[in-house]
């Protein structure tokens, strides 16, 4: 369905099921350069299972109008217009990735807006690589190939993922080759430019669910394990054998965890 | 970090969509030979039944040994996902009905495959889908035969067996111009020969039966969702953008944003229609697609010797391959087709039905049948055999005389191929 969100149309996938304010909320927000479309199965489980859930296309990204948003100040501004503009209080807010970023921001930012957090791929800071912001400004390809190879385990290079008949890699990189031209550059720069101080991390006090994966090589184990020890009431799962890309690399490990936290965050 | 790569072709082959099994840390692929999967409570079976989780439920819907083969061959074919399907017709069937349905139009290339022909022009008019057949040599007459109700564009990589060669990148361009899709048939050609998805082509099929599995033991066929084309820009594809009845309102191009296309047939149409793959029979096929880049280099060489070898004949009037300069696509197959044009030729004797009647007997090496890409070296008759419902029109279209043999050449020793050749050849001259 379609939001107006700062004066622009914004796409949220609801899960197949219709918006219920009534309901409780959880709200999913994808990385950089991706869509909704990452958070199919584990949209599609909270919304048969008493939730409203909302996978959104940040602006500038997959339906959604408007350019893509420069910093992730300003996503997260924009998340709470479309908390705003759904009559929704508060919300679970998960967040993957730059995602992530944008969840941790709102939740400093906004704390009576967001009840609970879970990042998946996640760290306090998420510095980008000088070869691949270069990539991504000059040559966008190469970029997508650095993210989908760098962004995966090594064995989901030729297989085998979990959702039959469907190769991940080349169905990552679509994804990715999917984005308007120079949304890409711009996401890594807003990750790259995101700073947090451990004395704001620590006055998140809400319950953070953080989950990562042993072989994610673009936000690494030790970056979570950090995270976790600067927030004020978080929780680390570790994914064994897992990359960066744990929605689609293991989706029902991931349903399994954020369905356990929200039952008892 | 060093410099990202992608497996190479001949390692997908050989390993694309399968680690070893997590049950028994089998290394070969296990026939999961089963109807269908326990459920470990009522909560997964639901949550399984409506894609909140990934996995199996029934065969007629994924099967783990069948889903290797899908995945390799998407990954062979730079597509986001395969489906499997019975047959490479049950495969093309799939694609067309997850497209359209009754008042919908095709732009067909006129050279294809006689069961492919078949289809479009005698049987899916009874459902209400027309094709328009055209010269693929043709461009302008790929956009002339557009209508406000066309929904596809069709063609082969390499027309069986005229050889005619598909200009994917010309014929794609027209097509998404019109805001339609492209579908390939990539049979002859194989992932090893023509990756028909990086250049331009929307839906790739293929019938498995022949040189992906290259031992003839089994009937099958995949469909290659190259999750490029855009459906909502399009407007045209209700069965993809819009609520869809049969699976809770479901709207596919919502649900996935690169794969809407396979979505909407494995749901529905392996559901619904049920030309699904065996698991024994994926199996079998990915024995044979483990070595596919070296079956084919040895297809190709020993089809460039033969070509040679019938061209500078007496008894042969024309031989039909892209390999040689004489043929039309000659030019095009040597940049769309770099590393070979197949493995499969025609050509046409002096003598006629007649003279191509004794040529076939007498071969002892070639077997006569109605397949082709096996590791065996193949003849037929198609005027008689595999396009024998076309008449003289559509056999001329189609590149066909009355005496227009068809080989297959197989991955035997060239030069026993050639004195089996030979042979025949010197029989059928006497009948000239």
């Amino acid at each position: 369905m379609k939001f107006l969100v700062q004066q622009q149309p914004a796409y949220v996938y609801t899960g197949g099921k219709p918006f219920d304010a009534a309901k409780p909320s959880i709200v999913f927000i994808h990385g950089s350069a991706n869509d909704h479309s990452v958070w199919t199965m584990q949209a599609r489980y909270f919304a048969h299972h008493g939730w409203n859930a909302l996978a959104v296309d940040l602006p500038g990204h997959g339906k959604s109008f408007g350019a893509a948003k420069t910093s992730i100040a300003s996503i997260a501004d924009w998340l709470v217009n479309l908390l705003d503009n759904g009559n929704i209080q508060s919300a679970v807010v998960v967040g993957h990735s730059m995602g992530a970023l944008v969840a941790l921001e709102a939740a400093a930012r906004y704390p009576a807006r967001v009840s609970c957090l879970a990042l998946i791929g996640a760290g306090a800071l998420m510095p980008v690589s000088e070869a691949l912001l270069t990539a991504a400004n000059d040559s966008p390809e190469d970029a997508f190939d650095m993210l989908n190879i760098w962004g995966h385990a090594p064995q989901l290079r030729w297989g085998k993922n979990p959702t039959p008949g469907t190769a991940l890699i080349v169905a990552y990189k679509r994804l990715l080759m999917q984005s308007a031209p120079g949304v890409l550059a711009n996401d890594l720069a807003a990750c790259n430019a995101f700073q947090m101080t451990e004395a704001t991390l620590a006055t998140i006090h809400i319950p953070t669910l953080i989950i990562a994966g042993t072989h994610d090589l673009l936000t690494p184990l030790k970056g979570a394990k950090v995270l976790a020890a600067n927030l004020g009431n978080a929780t680390l799962l570790t994914l064994d054998g897992v990359g960066h890309a744990m929605m689609q690399e293991a989706p029902g490990q991931v349903v399994d965890a954020l369905k356990k936290f929200v039952a008892a965050p | 970090m060093s410099t990202p790569r992608y497996p190479r072709l001949e390692t997908l082959a050989v390993h694309a969509g399968q680690s070893p099994d997590p049950a028994t840390g089998a290394r070969a692929v296990p026939i999961y030979q089963t109807a269908s999967f326990v459920f470990p409570d009522t909560e997964t079976a639901a949550s399984l039944f409506n894609l909140e989780r990934a996995g199996h439920v029934y065969s007629r819907i994924s099967n783990p040994t069948v889903s290797v083969f899908e995945e390799r061959m998407a990954a062979l074919d730079g597509g986001t996902a395969a489906i499997a399907t019975a047959s490479g017709q049950a495969a093309l069937h799939l694609g067309l009905a997850t497209l359209m349905g009754a008042g919908a139009h095709i732009v067909a290339s006129s050279a294809l495959y006689g069961g492919s022909h078949n289809l479009l022009a005698y049987t899916l008019p009874r459902f209400g889908i027309d094709t328009t057949f055209v010269n693929g040599r043709d461009l302008a007459a790929w956009k002339a035969a557009i209508r406000p109700n066309t929904r596809l564009f069709f063609g082969e990589t390499v027309g069986n067996p005229g050889l005619d060669v598909l200009n994917i990148p010309a014929v794609s361009a027209i097509a998404h111009e019109a805001g339609l899709p492209l579908m390939v048939d990539a049979t002859l050609t194989t992932p090893f020969l023509s990756q028909p998805i990086s250049q331009g082509a929307d839906i790739v099929m293929h019938s498995a039966t022949k040189f992906l599995s290259g031992h003839g033991v089994v009937i099958g066929g995949v469909l290659i969702d190259g999750g490029s084309f855009d459906w909502e820009k399009s407007g045209k594809f209700p069965t993809l953008t819009e609520p869809y009845d049969g699976f809770h309102g479901m709207v596919m191009s919502e649900e996935s944003s690169v794969a809407a296309f396979a979505l909407r047939a494995r749901r529905e149409g392996l559901r619904d229609f049920g030309a699904t793959m065996a698991a024994m029979t994926a199996f079998q096929i990915l024995q044979g697609l483990e070595t596919l880049h070296l079956r084919m280099p040895r297809h190709v060489e020993n089809t460039r010797k033969i070509a040679v070898f019938l061209a500078d004949h007496k008894g042969v009037l024309q031989v039909n391959t892209p390999e040689l300069d004489s043929h039309p696509d000659f030019e095009l197959a040597q940049r769309l087709l770099p590393h070979g044009a197949g493995a499969v030729l025609s050509f046409d004797l002096k003598g006629g039905r007649a003279a191509g009647k004794v040529f076939i007997e007498k071969l002892a090496l070639f077997s006569h049948l109605a397949n082709i890409g096996d590791a065996k070296s193949l003849v037929i008759h198609p005027a008689s055999t595999t396009h024998f419902r076309m008449d003289a029109a559509a056999l001329q279209a189609a590149g066909i005389s009355a005496g227009t043999i068809r080989l297959s050449i197989g991955i035997e020793h060239p030069d026993d191929l050639i004195d089996d050749l030979s042979k025949a050849l010197y029989a059928a001259a006497k009948v000239v």
